[in-house]
């Protein structure tokens, strides 16, 4: 997908290119308004000093970061140590993110593969299918996957009348559970763009790959995966990085009996703590980790496009 | 979460209902999730040709939260409880009731008039008083349930099969209630005796959830849950092996209250649906709905008969449950720090 503009390399006319100036304005009206703005209002906030029961007083204060990466003790007055509990529960999340970024691959490439194999006209029913279930709201779905996961539901219902298992099967209130949520939450995120790559690829490629004697997981490894890496790694990126800000699924599948940086976050603001500044803290440690993510991708992307010629 | 969608349906069913379209004026409450019936609602609305547009939360202080990030100006009346009463008055969020304002205030109940969390009712009416304690599940648990230590020092049978409420007042309160100790103290071995003993109890639990806290138990996901009185009764009509404890430690005490809030758009309406809920009949509607008491004098005749039998409802004689206080600044930050190591 990134790797798409340098790919092409069509001439844009000199017309073209004035009118893109101001095209491009309401998109960055928006922007500005709708995300810019409120980055810049919780990095302000994040270094001003919290009020109690919520708000902030108008004054600097590294408080909010200090919080985050010392541990004073109970009582605030011990000596500084390096506090574990934030990172870890940023972690927590990243493991869950991450697991639940390996599964959607893991099912989702093979299917987006089905999908773009099969004649053009059974694919787009195919695209269909996999975005029907998005048509409902995601705390409905996910309030739905308590239903069905729970011990008296109906997968356990099923289970049991199978033979299969005696008792039912514990499953809600698990990271098991978050996973199953997560998941099925995000998997058309991963099917779709490796979707639009696979359709792109040449599959005549694949059928010189094989004249020259090369088996199904070479030509898979070196000839097809190279061509649609770019859509994996969207994918990937579309999957890991709402997973890792996601509380729904954490909350209603998983009990919510260990804060995720989601609800870490939320917390702060609706919670009794009420620590406004530390809770804009939090996310702005997690955007910068995000980015730094985001920038790591860009720059391998940049070399391997510089690589490949 | 189910907030949102009670409350979008809501403020949806209502928009639908005021057919009228042209109401007189509007009324903007804010309101704790399902807890007041749609057909009072609809009642009020018609009686005053009133539109009424109906916002939820699930904690007191994702309230206060909502409020202080800009919401004030947008709502008329909010239904905190006691303590974040207080907290309101202190932080000049509440609007003043002038005396004679609302023409049914003499229709309190003696004992209800002079509440430490609002001296004279000077910006709240009392709505609905209630209890926070426990349920258990009778199939899974033959012993007495009547400690606290079910939730905090399970016998086996419960232990992974407990949900608790996913909120810090009242866990703490009733954790204080089980140590003996007083709330919000600011003595040090006693908020680190509480520390440790939340941290024990935590591996025997299974969830957090408050407003899922009535269908985990009805549904059977968990043997024990923190609940309120009135979910308590609602959730033994659908699994009839809940029985709602009354530790003999104590349990938490609550009383939400209407207050009228600063900057009120529609302040006259506000009064209006004060004297409203003052009035025998329409209170008996909300308590026979959720399932609380109201402290309104003759509502009793309107009240369903079976309330005056229910388990729930009626605490033993003898035992003392106590008001969430609002801690200070100081002991706060303490509770909070032990909040986050409990979720950590």
């Amino acid at each position: 997908m990134a790797g798409g503009a340098t790919s092409g390399g069509n001439a844009v006319t000199d017309t073209y290119k004035e009118a893109r100036n101001w095209l491009l304005l309401p998109a960055w009206v928006t922007l500005s308004f709708l995300v810019l703005a409120p980055v810049l209002l919780m990095l302000v906030y994040s270094f001003l000093t919290k009020e109690f029961r919520g708000g902030v007083i108008w004054e600097f204060s590294l408080a909010a970061y200090d919080q985050f990466f010392f541990d004073r003790g109970l009582f605030g007055d011990d000596p500084a140590q390096i506090e574990w509990t934030y990172i870890a529960i940023f972690w927590r999340s990243i493991w869950q993110a991450g697991a639940a970024t390996l599964l959607s691959l893991a099912i989702g490439f093979p299917t987006a593969y089905f999908i773009a194999t099969r004649p053009e006209k059974q694919r787009v029913i195919w695209v269909f299918l996999i975005t029907i279930p998005y048509w409902v709201n995601l705390l409905i779905r996910t309030v739905s996957m308590r239903f069905l996961l729970r011990d008296e539901g109906p997968l356990n219902s099923f289970f049991m009348a199978t033979g299969l298992v005696d008792g039912p099967v514990h499953m809600i209130n698990t990271n098991f559970a978050v996973q199953v949520g997560l998941f099925y939450s995000y998997l058309p995120f991963m099917v779709l763009p490796i979707y639009a790559a696979v359709e792109r690829y040449n599959f005549t490629l694949s059928e010189a790959a094989a004249d020259l004697y090369a088996n199904k997981w070479i030509t898979l490894r070196h000839i097809v995966l190279p061509a649609v890496k770019p859509g994996v790694i969207a994918g990937c990126i579309l999957v890991f990085v709402p997973s890792l800000g996601s509380f729904l699924a954490p909350d209603l599948l998983g009990g919510a009996k260990n804060f995720m940086i989601g609800s870490l976050i939320e917390e702060q603001f609706k919670g009794n703590a009420g620590n406004w500044p530390f809770g804009a803290a939090a996310s702005m440690i997690l955007l910068t980790m995000v980015l730094i993510i985001l920038v790591i991708y860009a720059r391998a992307q940049a070399r391997s496009d510089k690589e490949a010629g | 979460m189910k907030k949102l969608l009670t409350s979008t349906a809501a403020a949806t069913a209502l928009l639908m209902g005021a057919s009228g379209a042209q109401a007189e004026g509007k009324l903007a409450i804010y309101h704790w999730f399902e807890y007041i019936p749609q057909e009072l609602l609809e009642k009020f609305s018609a009686e005053h040709d009133v539109e009424v547009i109906l916002d939820t939360y699930d904690s007191n202080e994702a309230m206060l939260a909502t409020l202080k990030a800009g919401a004030i100006g947008t709502y008329d009346v909010a239904v905190p409880t006691d303590y974040m009463v207080s907290i309101l008055i202190g932080e000049g969020l509440a609007d003043e009731v002038a005396s004679g304002e609302l023409k049914n205030i003499g229709n309190v109940k003696e004992s209800f008039t002079d509440p430490a969390y609002d001296p004279g009712l000077k910006h709240s009416i009392p709505y609905q008083g209630g209890t926070t304690s426990f349920s258990v599940d009778t199939a899974e648990y033959s012993g007495d349930i009547n400690s606290t230590d079910i939730v905090f020092n399970p016998p086996e049978e419960l232990k992974g099969k407990i949900n608790i409420l996913d909120s810090q007042g009242e866990v703490l309160a009733l954790a204080a209630v089980h140590m003996g100790i007083p709330q919000c103290s600011n003595d040090r071995e006693q908020l680190k005796a509480m520390n440790e003993m939340l941290q024990a109890a935590k591996p025997h639990w299974a969830s957090f959830n408050s407003d899922t806290a009535k269908e985990v138990l009805a549904a059977g996901d968990v043997a024990v849950g923190m609940i309120f009185n009135g979910f308590a009764a609602k959730a033994r009509e659908s699994r009839d092996t809940l029985q709602y404890a009354f530790p003999k430690q104590g349990w938490v005490n609550w009383m939400d209250s209407v207050v009228l809030l600063k900057d009120a758009p529609n302040r006259e309406n506000a009064l209006k649906f004060m004297d409203f809920l003052l009035e025998p009949e329409n209170i008996a509607a909300v308590t026979n709905y959720a399932r609380y008491r109201d402290v309104v004098k003759g509502s009793e005749e309107f009240h369903d008969p079976a309330l005056a039998e229910e388990p729930e409802g009626n605490p033993p004689a003898g035992i003392e449950g106590v008001f969430v206080q609002a801690c200070d600044a100081e002991t706060q930050a303490v509770y909070d720090k032990i909040w986050t190591n409990l979720k950590k």
